[in-house]
């Protein structure tokens, strides 16, 4: 069965999805601290949804709980439902670009270079706005940007990219930037908090302002590497295959890497590193869907969008009243799965 | 028609030195010479995969690097001589891959594209296996699905590089008859990197054959394949006679 024969099936699932999505941010919305029921959950969610918002009364509800709801809960969640999506949707770019089962923004170093970056500001250059925003996306990118430059160029064989290369470079990378982000922290007492953030990845300090800023980042992004994912599909083919079925393989190949970057930076100048999102979630879409970007990037960005949630809310309902950083619990999921792929790897090397 | 002057490649070390050929619309074309001597990187440069260092190439007076990659993706198809994979994707996907070139960006494919696609894998008698993994396919397998490809993108020029050097001499027989079939009946331009001499022999119109980074000779194959040019390029003794039943030139080393 090819692409179009199913499109419509693929149109269905996704419908369902996106449905599933709505359940999953109402009831995530739901756990917390303060107890709000999920009849009311839905409701003050629904009274911020234009149209609907008609049909719907905030009768009998309590002010804080609207309070709780809307300004800290409800942006937290969807943070992790753009980072979610926008982690997915990298991975799934960089495994194309790369042609690499294995690649994604946290093991190739590229989130940690974004993180540095956002250190780097906050510890010198605090004070400094450019029109009234922080400078923190700004030099996250710059330093996520420096990083897949490094890492690309210290892999590559030519222009191949293997696997093994491209592990080891983001390995060192990643630890020379983790080593310089720790020292900075140790002559930084006073930030250690906020960094310990960014290195472990937490959605604790959500704002509408971040949610903002990502929407605006993400999403025209994800809809750009969309209507380039029939070319993703040919890169896989190598890049000379790639080249003389008409793609411009530098050029696609240098897009795709900066709104990829971009979408890091954004998403790690709002939540820390987060790792392995990239890699779990493409990879579960390709088991289920087949290999075809057009159905992998709109599924893996849908399902990207439900695991973050689902992880942040774990991350907050473990050990209440603290939190464990969201970071860890992605690991905890991913370590696992990285491992299954290069046992994959290697059962086909032999 | 393809033309090639006075061009040079160099990576690290001089790669080709001054070529010079025309290639005529419509005939059969094969590439031969010993390991290392160019072929493959005379290909590269015509798919534009490499730009050349000195000299021109024009495809129907049209200067190569003033060619938008996707107005050439239409003109000209290539097989490349790495079929690897990294990502499962089905026999049907990748032979309609050729098909990128003529699908406009925001649409998907056609039925007609279907039907193109479908064709072409059944000249190359890999219908029955469309929906298998192209990863659980033999060598020789996956070498006729990228010559599929390659016909579903409907080009006018077929460039392919050692297409047969994973097969079984059946295989082998049929894609070169399965080649010889396009060039005549539908007048495709077909360039192959070959490493057989008999094979090229026996399909090639014209043979171009590389010696030490330069085209040695260039011709039909009984002015190619001489003894004396054999003996010179590959270093090898061999006695040369006509196939009794197709009166080709046939090759035999002793």
């Amino acid at each position: 069965m090819t692409f179009i024969e199913k499109k419509s099936y693929y149109k269905r699932v996704f419908v369902i999805g996106v449905f599933l999505l709505g359940v999953v941010i109402i009831v995530a919305t739901n756990f917390g601290v303060a107890d709000i029921s999920l009849k009311q959950t839905a409701l003050i969610i629904m009274s911020k949804i234009p149209i609907i918002n008609n049909f719907v009364s905030l009768g009998g509800i309590k002010y804080t709980s609207v309070i709780i709801l809307l300004n800290l809960r409800l942006p937290r969640i969807l943070l992790a439902c753009m980072v979610g999506a926008a982690l997915s949707v990298v991975g799934t770019s960089y495994q194309g670009i790369f042609k690499n089962p294995m690649a994604d923004p946290f093991i190739l170093g590229v989130s940690s270079g974004a993180a540095l970056g956002a250190t780097i500001t906050m510890v010198f250059l605090k004070q400094i706005h450019f029109f009234g925003m922080s400078m923190i996306p700004c030099s996250a990118f710059i330093g996520a940007i420096i990083t897949t430059f490094l890492v690309y160029n210290i892999a590559r064989v030519g222009t191949k990219v293997p696997v093994v290369t491209l592990l080891l470079s983001g390995v060192a990378i990643n630890y020379l930037l983790s080593s310089i982000i720790s020292l900075m922290m140790t002559f930084n007492r006073a930030n250690i908090e906020e960094i310990v953030m960014w290195t472990m990845g937490s959605f604790s300090t959500a704002s509408w302002s971040d949610v903002i800023l990502l929407f605006v980042i993400t999403v025209p992004s994800i809809l750009f590497i969309s209507i380039f994912s029939r070319d993703l599909n040919i890169m896989l083919l190598g890049e000379d295959s790639a080249r003389s079925l008409g793609i411009d393989v530098n050029g696609f190949k240098k897009y795709i890497f900066v709104i990829s970057t971009l979408m890091v930076a954004a998403v790690v100048s709002v939540s820390g590193i987060i790792g392995f999102v990239g890699l779990i979630v493409p990879h579960s879409i390709r088991m289920i869907f087949g290999y075809d970007n057009r159905v992998v990037i709109p599924f893996s960005a849908l399902g990207g969008a439900i695991f973050l949630i689902i992880c942040d809310t774990l991350s907050r309902i473990i050990l209440p009243p603290s939190e464990i950083p969201v970071g860890i619990i992605t690991s905890i999921f991913g370590v696992p799965f990285f491992i299954y792929l290069l046992y994959k790897a290697k059962k086909k090397a032999i | 028609m393809i033309e090639i002057n006075n061009v040079c490649f160099s990576y690290e070390r001089e790669i080709l030195k001054n070529i010079n050929i025309n290639i005529e619309r419509g005939k059969f074309y094969t590439i031969l010479g010993p390991n290392g001597s160019g072929k493959t990187t005379l290909l590269r440069i015509l798919s534009k995969s490499l730009n050349i260092d000195k000299g021109e190439i024009f495809i129907d007076e049209k200067e190569l690097t003033q060619i938008k990659t996707k107005v050439l993706a239409k003109e000209m198809a290539v097989v490349p001589q790495c079929t690897e994979i990294e990502f499962d994707f089905s026999v049907q996907d990748i032979v309609l891959m050729g098909r990128t070139p003529h699908i406009p960006r925001f649409c998907a494919e056609s039925e007609k594209d279907m039907e193109i696609a479908k064709n072409a894998m059944e000249i190359t008698n890999i219908w029955e296996f469309r929906n298998k993994s192209i990863n659980t396919l033999s060598g020789g397998e996956r070498q006729r699905v990228v010559v599929a490809r390659a016909i579903a993108q409907e080009t006018g020029i077929i460039l392919l590089d050692e297409p047969i050097s994973h097969l079984d001499i059946h295989h082998q027989i049929e894609i070169m008859n399965q080649l010889k079939q396009l060039n005549k009946n539908k007048n495709i331009t077909i360039i192959a990197v070959l490493h057989d001499l008999n094979i090229a022999a026996a399909y090639g119109d014209h043979i171009i054959l590389m010696h030490d980074q330069r085209v040695y000779k260039d011709g039909t194959p009984e002015e190619v394949l001489t003894e004396d040019i054999i003996g010179k390029v590959y270093g090898l003794e061999v006695y040369i006679t006509k196939n009794p039943k197709t009166g080709k030139t046939f090759i035999m080393p002793f």
